[in-house]
């Protein structure tokens, strides 16, 4: 061995690690970054529940009227406010991807890129994010609506917000993939939009999907937000023996395993 | 027994590297079949118009885009078997910036070193490093976006060295630079020659080219047209380089001098209005020119008479200047 072999050797403070471990240890790197970037600039954390609160406000108290009639059980809120909590999941995430075309313009995907970094940890880091951030949404807006008239369940409350997590993790994948693969933003809305607003409207999110004629009832249950909304609002009251919970989070883990593994796909392609 | 002298060993060796890209009009070649040999601790540029395809041969180099065909070793590794080693060796600073506006300097640097695989102490003492070399102590905790331009390019190379690593590729350095930074910029990257890191640059400014780089590489349509080092390169032009002002009539000029005995070769340049010859001694052959033109009933609109430049070696190779093409 020459002496430049030896000195290049020494200079190197890598540590050998596992894939899996590399993947783990970068996974915090990027949720560390990408959060505290995130936390800087908290009024975006705000303008995300800025809709949904309006909906409470000035929607809720119509619903309440209506729901009765309706028949939806205790109080309008308790049905109304584990709805807008997923609302909270699927926009806020959706749009996530908004943040990684920045990042690409940036150049800073590109220089992580170069990095020995594992890919799946772009995706999982940032990922992780989107639930941290969305969580957080979820507990002001569920404090916010303590004064309209909410019960309030801790058990009901922490198993809801595990469907909102599983949630995120199915939006937030498939949107950085879609921004990864779109990389404009003018591509990218329309197509949010253009996939979230069905969505929302086919959940059953602002009224019961009781009220809606056969066609669009049979939409409802072929949207697998449906099903998440359901499993939230059972939980949400402690309706254990509700077997919407079964379902509801059987497909919403079942999607989110499908869409992490394609986002991974999509980071680790060499080209993308 | 062997010498115990140092080989200089080849930190890039490329063979036949091509790339292309389909497109809706078909398919494009943006890399042809490049070879490449850069030695340990050169500082190599790779000199082109825009779209030459120095972008794409760098971007395969750093493992960001696969080859469609040929063989590469960068820093020891075989780039298609083992990309992942290759990323552990080399540092590359992209074109247009590679930091986050809301991020500050230290916080960039702290990261990328710790993705590199440093533990979160010598991270922070290796970002402390980096900045004081660097001279950005002042604005270490200031988010990027608030840096000047040669700042934030400083500092894109500083996360391009934070890992120590053999090769270090820098695509167009000083693009966008004003003179002061550029010169800044060739300081900073002498220095890293110093500490024994071979450096791989593009550009289209033939002063960068000149002035920095200890070899370089021409490349057009995605072949290199030309390789050397910078005086090398000039010497191939043979001889020095006339340019006539003809207003109009370069086409009767130019077959009035190509049948003149000293003149290597001579070309015209209609948009320009210009005639350029390359003749051996530049000094003995105006005057000599001059005489002709003027008995042939020419007045040239003007002469002038240059060493050749790297300029002269582009155009000579591809018919035209980087000079009009950087413009």
């Amino acid at each position: 061995m020459t002496a430049g072999a030896v000195a290049r050797s020494s200079t190197s403070t890598t540590i050998e690690r596992t894939p899996r471990m590399r993947t783990l240890r970068d996974t915090w790197l990027i949720f560390h970054r990408s959060i505290v970037l995130t936390i800087r600039q908290p009024v975006w954390i705000i303008f995300g529940i800025m809709y949904p609160v309006l909906y409470l406000v000035l929607f809720g108290p119509l619903l309440n009227g209506a729901i009765g009639a309706a028949g939806a059980g205790t109080s309008a809120y308790n049905w109304f406010v584990p709805g807008l909590l997923v609302q909270i999941a699927l926009f806020g995430t959706a749009f996530g991807g908004f943040g990684l075309i920045a990042e690409l313009r940036y150049g800073v995907v590109e220089r992580m890129r170069v990095t020995p970094m594992s890919r799946t940890a772009m995706l999982l880091g940032r990922s992780l994010r989107d639930v941290v951030i969305l969580l957080t949404q979820a507990l002001i807006m569920t404090v916010l609506a303590i004064p309209f008239g909410l019960h309030l369940d801790a058990a009901g409350i922490a198993l809801t917000f595990g469907v909102l997590a599983l949630i995120a993790l199915v939006v937030a994948p498939l949107s950085y993939s879609a921004a990864l693969i779109l990389k404009s933003e003018d591509a990218f809305a329309p197509l949010v939009q253009g996939i979230v607003m069905p969505l929302l409207l086919l959940s059953g999110i602002l009224l019961p999907m009781a009220l809606a004629p056969d066609w669009l009832r049979f939409l409802s249950s072929i949207n697998p937000l449906t099903h998440a909304v359901d499993a939230a609002r059972a939980l949400f009251n402690s309706e254990w023996g509700n077997p919407e919970i079964r379902i509801g989070v059987a497909i919403t883990a079942a999607l989110a395993v499908v869409a992490v593994w394609i986002a991974s796909r999509t980071f680790g392609r060499a080209n993308a | 027994m062997t010498s115990p002298t140092p080989i200089r060993s080849t930190m890039i060796d490329t063979t036949d590297l091509r790339r292309t890209f389909k497109t809706r009009a078909g398919t494009v070649e943006a890399v042809a079949g490049v070879d490449l040999h850069v030695g340990s601790g050169e500082i190599f540029g790779f000199l082109g118009p825009n779209g030459a395809g120095k972008t794409t041969t760098l971007r395969m180099l750093a493992t960001l885009i696969t080859p469609t065909a040929g063989e590469a070793t960068v820093a020891g590794a075989d780039l298609r078997r083992q990309p992942q080693l290759v990323r552990q060796r080399i540092g590359y600073v992209p074109q247009g910036g590679s930091t986050d506006p809301a991020e500050t300097g230290r916080g960039e640097l702290v990261l990328q070193a710790r993705l590199y695989g440093m533990s979160k102490g010598d991270a922070q003492v290796r970002a402390a490093e980096i900045l004081a070399v660097l001279d950005l102590e002042a604005a270490a905790d200031r988010g990027t976006g608030t840096y000047s331009g040669g700042m934030r390019r400083r500092l894109d190379v500083g996360l391009g060295i934070v890992h120590r690593p053999r090769v270090l590729f820098l695509d167009e350095p000083t693009t966008g630079l004003d003179p002061q930074a550029r010169a800044r910029m060739w300081d900073e990257i002498r220095k890293l020659r110093e500490l024994g890191t071979t450096v791989f640059l593009t550009t289209h400014y033939l002063e960068e080219a000149d002035a920095l780089c200890d070899r370089l590489a021409i490349i057009d349509h995605g072949l290199i047209v030309a390789e050397g080092t910078s005086d090398q390169l000039k010497q191939k032009v043979a001889g020095d380089v006339v340019t006539i002002g003809v207003n109009g009539s370069g086409a009767s000029v130019l077959t009035l001098v190509e049948a003149m005995p000293f003149v290597r070769e001579a070309s015209h340049d209609a948009e320009a209005g210009l005639v350029r010859l390359y003749v051996d001694h530049g000094e003995t052959a105006v005057p000599h020119l001059l005489r002709s033109l003027d008995a042939a009933g020419f007045a040239p609109t003007s002469i002038a008479l240059n060493k050749p430049s790297l300029d002269d070696v582009f155009l000579r190779q591809t018919g035209r200047s980087l000079r009009e093409e950087a413009a």
